[in-house]
């Protein structure tokens, strides 16, 4: 008898909980909803326009919904469209990122990645000074750089060129790779390079065989983090790029400058999500070693 | 012949200096242990032996070669991690030949030596497998075997089972035994265990603030402690030390005076062989197993047994033993007694305290008079 009782007060308890976990769950979910819909609704805007008709964007407005479809904006905007002059679309200057962005990613990548191996396993009598000065360049905004840069790309002859900007964005994202690769092989136990060390492996072929392997999860955040920050840089590809050599971001602000006639809104909305995507291909790619890799060794 | 010898050697990082002129000697086919509280420079030792630390003064020769600026792979040394630090994206058979193949050992000779390891310490049916999918106990295995395969001139240890629960490590304990027999190698362990220094040693070196107390075989050192500090540190519960005065017995034979029950005092005879203490004032140590419940007929069999009475504080029995505490004037003194002849809490008991195995240290210098 006692038994039953004492189930039953139990047994309510546990629906009141239940209840309440539910109830919470749902306020929860509301808000985040919400949010995630504030946060898309220009993207959506963006991709409704890209379709539009542009008599249509004019008549209704650029924020509607679709009355007309068309597939034309995008090749426009890939092939054709006229930016300051030169009819020849974004194709140019997106195959122009793609060629920095790749490049400059992979060589910063790789140079961090040694970098972090470096100061994390083979520390040196001022290495935890020379990381620091590594880790001003986080903190140091782009735009102080741009005369520096202008004066080297100049003596190295590299102005208005994909190359020059490789070099900028190697050595500007190098800080950055370095603190992310640092601090994930510092979480590496010691022990396993001393007992490499033993082993009769030596720097190389530690660094392949037992940090490289180990790697994944903060390179694929690091060539994240390079490859959306070097494809949406602005600031130096305008600076030191003009017209046909210019990368996508670049090209993009010249074309909304362009123009005498009327605003094409779909072309512009087509060429924008033109430029947007391979950042987005990326993080859909990487995105859940993304979050993983940024809180690594916060939880054992 | 020694296999390893180390001279003089000393450690500082920046102005802490952490050893302080270390001196040991191994034979071939030794087994050293290394023991002492964390902190004690034991685990820095054992890195400077590998290389993986520089030295700051002083010589270590691994046979008759001078290794002091010989870098970790060229000491053909083997090393046991305490946290095994196998490689942990590699098999156990990539974590075993990994040495190997740094070296450019030829293939057919790895797998040879693969397989007389892993039979040896029965770990075939772990080959294929990640580090991260074996217990603990395997993980240990396998750290072992990435150690043997190399048949290295010299084998360290670094507290190889102190991440083991408490069964497993006394099993190892055995096995790691066994295997020194086996192969015969001279062996370096270090451990903060004195019971597993006790058991796998054939010499103890003791060491505590960077100098070795002292370098002695296992029973010498548990027996005859150097100074109140080994005496302390080996033996679980430890010796008791008791302050006493130093003067003869109603025979005229030498023996201490301690405090005991309320004001009064004892005195203890001293067996014979203690002569020409010229300290009046003496540490008396007495290892709780020589604490036992008196009785004439081990006094008959046994002279050196002196009598003491004292009021029981508290007893813990161990199921094989039972610790009781007594109190002896100010101090509280510990004994191991047969369950049988426990004593029971509140009770004075009459002790029998064998002298024959009593030390005496200097108060003062704290060494073994």
């Amino acid at each position: 008898m006692a038994d039953v009782a004492l189930d039953r007060a139990h047994d309510r308890e546990a629906t009141m909980a239940g209840r309440r976990h539910f109830a919470s769950r749902v306020i929860i979910y509301a808000l985040l909803t919400i949010f995630a819909v504030i946060y898309l609704v220009p993207l959506l805007i963006l991709v409704f326009n890209s379709f539009r008709e542009q008599p249509e964007i004019a008549r209704n407005g650029l924020i509607a919904f679709p009355r007309s479809f068309q597939l034309t904006a995008w090749a426009d905007a890939w092939s054709t469209y006229c930016i300051g002059g030169t009819c020849e679309g974004m194709r140019r200057n997106f195959m122009n990122s793609l060629w920095m962005a790749i490049p400059a990613t992979i060589i910063s990548t790789m140079l961090g990645a040694m970098n972090g191996y470096v100061l994390s396993k083979w520390r040196f009598r001022g290495s935890d000074v020379l990381f620091t000065l590594m880790l001003l360049g986080v903190f140091m905004p782009g735009q102080i750089a741009l005369m520096p840069w202008a004066f080297i790309l100049g003596k190295l002859g590299l102005t208005n060129s994909t190359y020059g900007l490789i070099l900028v964005h190697v050595v500007q994202g190098i800080s950055f790779t370095t603190l992310f690769c640092r601090n994930y092989y510092v979480s590496i136990p010691d022990d396993l390079i001393k007992a490499a060390r033993i082993d009769g492996a030596g720097f190389w072929r530690i660094f392949r065989k037992i940090i490289l392997p180990l790697s994944p999860p903060i390179l694929i955040v690091t060539v994240i983090w390079q490859f959306t920050g070097i494809w949406n840089e602005y600031l130096f590809g305008v600076v030191f790029t003009s017209g046909r050599e210019q990368p996508i971001t670049a090209a993009l602000v010249a074309l909304t400058a362009s123009g005498t006639n009327v605003r094409a809104y779909d072309v512009m909305s087509a060429a924008v999500l033109i430029g947007a995507l391979p950042p987005l291909l990326v993080y859909f790619l990487g995105g859940k070693y993304f979050v993983r890799g940024l809180t690594q060794g916060a939880i054992k | 012949m020694s296999s390893l010898t180390i001279r003089n050697l000393r450690k500082s990082f920046g102005a802490v200096e952490v050893l302080k002129g270390i001196n040991i000697e191994a034979q071939a086919g030794e087994f050293i242990a290394l023991v002492g509280p964390s902190g004690c420079g034991k685990s820095t030792l054992l890195a400077m032996i590998a290389g993986l630390e520089t030295v700051s003064e002083g010589e270590i020769r691994i046979g008759d070669r001078l290794v002091n600026s010989v870098a970790p792979k060229d000491r053909d040394i083997a090393m046991v991690f305490q946290s095994y630090a196998l490689y942990p994206t590699m098999t156990v058979r990539e974590n075993i030949t990994f040495g190997m193949e740094s070296r450019g050992v030829p293939k057919p000779q790895r797998d040879e030596a693969v397989k007389r390891v892993s039979a040896l310490l029965q770990i075939e049916p772990l080959l294929g497998r990640k580090p991260g999918q074996l217990s603990g106990g395997q993980r240990q295995r396998v750290a072992m075997g990435r150690a043997l395969v190399r048949d290295p001139k010299l084998f360290l240890f670094d507290e190889p089972l102190s991440n083991l629960d408490a069964k497993l490590r006394v099993d190892m304990r055995t096995e790691i035994k066994k295997l020194h027999h086996r192969v015969g190698k001279t062996t370096v362990y270090v451990t903060h265990d004195q019971v597993e220094a006790m058991t796998l040693a054939s010499r103890i070196a003791v060491m505590h603030q960077g100098q070795v107390q002292q370098f002695d075989e296992p029973q010498t050192v548990y027996d005859r402690p150097a100074n109140m500090f080994v005496a302390g540190f080996m033996g679980s519960p430890a010796m008791n030390f008791i302050p006493a005065e130093v003067g003869t017995d109603t025979d005229g034979k030498p023996a201490v005076s301690i405090k005991t029950a309320g004001a009064s005092t004892t005195m203890l005879a001293l067996h014979e062989g203690v002569s020409g203490i010229s300290t009046r004032n003496v540490i008396l140590g007495v290892r709780p197993e020589h604490i036992f419940r008196y009785s004439p007929e081990l006094k008959a069999a046994k002279p050196s047994i002196a009598k003491v009475d004292a009021p029981v504080e508290m007893v813990e029995p161990t199921g094989a033993e039972t610790i009781g505490f007594m109190r002896f004037g100010d101090l509280e003194v510990v004994g191991r007694f047969d369950p049988d002849e426990a004593p029971r809490m509140g009770e004075t008991i009459t002790l029998g305290i064998d002298m024959s195995h009593a030390c005496l240290f200097d108060p003062i210098t704290k060494k073994l008079l």
